[in-house]
């Protein structure tokens, strides 16, 4: 069975983001840029579906910039056999990528796809949910174990009350929530070999896919910041405080 | 044009989520109408219809709805979906789960996690763990939204009388199937609805410490949340998480002991009211923005906390 994974280039999780003057965006000049966390997840899974046999191939894909192929080659040393890079400088919305990736799909006819459940830049959580509805696929969003059996894959979801199971028909498009697994390092001579695993280049025309806006961004404004309060120096002040002061408690 | 709100339930009773999702419904303007769909929820559609300012609620009950399954929930959205301009469900991890599915089978985008409705096609919504906020315009036909509950007022559980209309259709798209739930149990409130939230941090050193929580929620009412590492190191349940990619909470008083405020994090709590911060680094980043610091050794100040109060 061929999995694919989708990985995504964003901000660094540890960069803390600046809203522009002008209020047009956020400022990414000169910043860090990563793999999308959840996404680091989702490729660690498939190569551990790889290590324990079950998966055949491991494809990772990701829609975007150029750029893009520095994470694509992260995957890659991390264990990925392949990788395709969809090439766009247009700015993307999740309806697009989901898009772009059913084109993938149908053409590598992948048995599972493993996607991060959030990109931490935009926040959506969508992506995958939207692929699974175009290719007509179960979903299994915001996993935190699967097991994967002849005709099925038995999730763990972490819901808002505890945990959900389901048993979902493959294929099936699942997302990774954080305890799913930890991520390896790529290791040096890892990283040298994955410099010669064959990246694929090709754009959302090639597929077939028009690169459209389903929203228009018309500002971005910082959040009210909030001010660091007072230090109280004992446990008796700060029950005052909170009682006479604040009166929450 | 009217809007369609998805209720958030557990086949007995709506969620609190719901209730402040019919307040984001009503400020787009229009008409509001509700759908429950469950199992044996009747129950529930009962008490969505008392919501004031509700329209029509729709009550589809089968075994296919039951666990609220985004394969079968689907197609019964789009059944409905002509007759709205506007899609609604809480940003939950269920409405989270079944709105994008909806809305890439209507051709249209997904607008995640609004905290504010400037105008019917205008919505703001935290990007970036929340250092950011923007302002969106959707551009398309049928706006499909998922609503932050923090962000608006719980619409009055009373006053409406609404009518209910039931739906006879069953979608069973026979893809996916419910296995079994882990629900946590607790007598304690919701962690998005409670007026006091106590979260721990790695810095509780083991679930043992999480007890001393305990003792000073009984006296407080209050939530136990939890930061990643914390639920990482095993100390507590998964759904206590609070930040970018957990629970998004705003309690009147939150109390973080032991916990860092990385930006993840503290994406989660700083709509709270009153931030109070237990730490023995002094040089931690939650004193930022924590209204009340105290710079002490959790293993002392619990126990002295639970004394004084
Ligand atoms: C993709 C991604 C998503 C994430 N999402 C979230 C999220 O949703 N929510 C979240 O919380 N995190 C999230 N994180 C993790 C986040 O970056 C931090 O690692 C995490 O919040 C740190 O948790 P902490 O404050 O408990 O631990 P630490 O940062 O280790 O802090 C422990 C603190 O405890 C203090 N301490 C230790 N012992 C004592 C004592 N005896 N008395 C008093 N104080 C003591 C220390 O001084 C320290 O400040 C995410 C990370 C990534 C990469
Ligand atoms: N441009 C992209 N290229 C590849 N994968 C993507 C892209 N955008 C989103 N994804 C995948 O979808 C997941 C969820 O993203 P989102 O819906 O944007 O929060 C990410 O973790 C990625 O795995």
């Amino acid at each position: 069975m061929k999995v694919l994974v989708t990985v995504k280039r964003v901000i660094d999780y540890n960069v803390k983001v600046r809203v522009l003057a002008d209020h047009s965006d956020v400022d990414l000049k000169n910043v860090k840029m990563a793999m999308n966390p959840f996404c680091e997840i989702a490729v660690e899974q498939a190569i551990r579906l790889k290590e324990a046999g079950v998966a055949s191939e491991v494809i990772v894909a990701s829609v975007g910039p150029s750029a893009a192929q520095e994470q694509l080659r992260t995957a890659l040393a991390m264990g990925a056999d392949r990788a395709i890079l969809v090439e766009t400088d247009e700015k993307l919305e999740s309806l697009t990528v989901a898009k772009t990736l059913a084109k993938i799909c149908e053409s590598e006819q992948p048995g599972l796809v493993l996607m991060g459940k959030q990109s931490i830049d935009t926040d959506n959580n969508q992506t995958g949910q939207m692929l699974a509805a175009l290719i007509g696929a179960a979903q299994g969003t915001f996993i935190s174990e699967m097991r994967v059996s002849a005709e099925e894959v038995e999730v763990t979801r972490e819901v808002d009350g505890g945990l959900q199971t389901l048993a979902l028909r493959l294929p099936a498009v699942l997302t990774a929530d954080l305890r799913l697994n930890e991520p390896r390092y790529a290791k040096l001579p890892d990283i040298m070999k994955a410099k010669k695993k064959p990246l694929e280049i090709k754009t959302p025309a090639d597929l077939g896919v028009e690169v459209k806006a389903n929203t228009r961004v018309l500002k971005v404004v910082p959040p009210a910041e909030r001010q660091a309060g007072i230090k109280v120096s004992s446990v008796a002040e700060l029950v005052d405080k909170l009682k006479n002061e604040a009166k929450v408690i | 044009m009217a809007t369609l709100l998805i209720c958030e339930h557990d086949n007995q009773s709506l969620k609190a989520a719901t209730y402040a999702a019919v307040t984001a419904a009503l400020a787009l303007g229009a008409e509001v109408d509700l759908l429950v769909a469950g199992e044996g929820c009747a129950a529930v559609a009962t008490q969505a219809a008392q919501i004031a300012g509700v329209r029509k609620v729709y009550l589809a009950e089968a075994a296919a709805y039951a666990q609220g399954l985004a394969e079968n929930l689907t197609p019964l959205v789009l059944d409905l979906a002509t007759d709205y301009s506007h899609l609604l469900a809480p940003a939950t991890t269920q409405g989270k789960n079944l709105m994008p599915r909806v809305a890439a089978l209507l051709d249209v985008g997904q607008v995640s996690e609004i905290v504010a409705i400037e105008s019917p096609t205008q919505f703001v919504r935290p990007v970036y763990a929340g250092n950011a906020l923007a302002s969106v315009e959707s551009l398309d036909p049928v706006k499909v939204i998922t609503v932050r509950t923090t962000a608006f007022d719980a619409a009055p559980a009373s006053g409406g009388n609404a009518e209910v209309a039931s739906l006879t259709q069953v979608h069973d798209a026979g893809i996916s199937r419910f296995v079994k739930e882990e629900r946590a149990q607790s007598d304690r409130p919701e962690l998005t609805a409670a007026r006091v939230v106590l979260a721990g941090g790695r810095g509780m050193g083991n679930k043992e410490h999480f007890a001393l929580l305990e003792a000073l929620a009984d006296k407080l009412g209050a939530a136990i949340g939890a930061t990643r590492a914390a639920v990482d190191a095993g100390f507590v349940a998964n759904d206590t998480q609070i930040g970018q990619t957990g629970k998004i909470i705003a309690p009147e008083l939150y109390i973080g002991v032991g916990i860092s405020g990385a930006i993840q994090h503290v994406a989660g709590i700083k709509d709270s009211k009153v931030i109070v911060a237990i730490n023995k680094d002094e040089d931690a980043p939650i004193f930022q923005v924590a209204d009340y610091g105290l710079v002490a050794d959790l293993n002392e100040a619990l126990p002295e906390l639970a004394k004084a109060l």
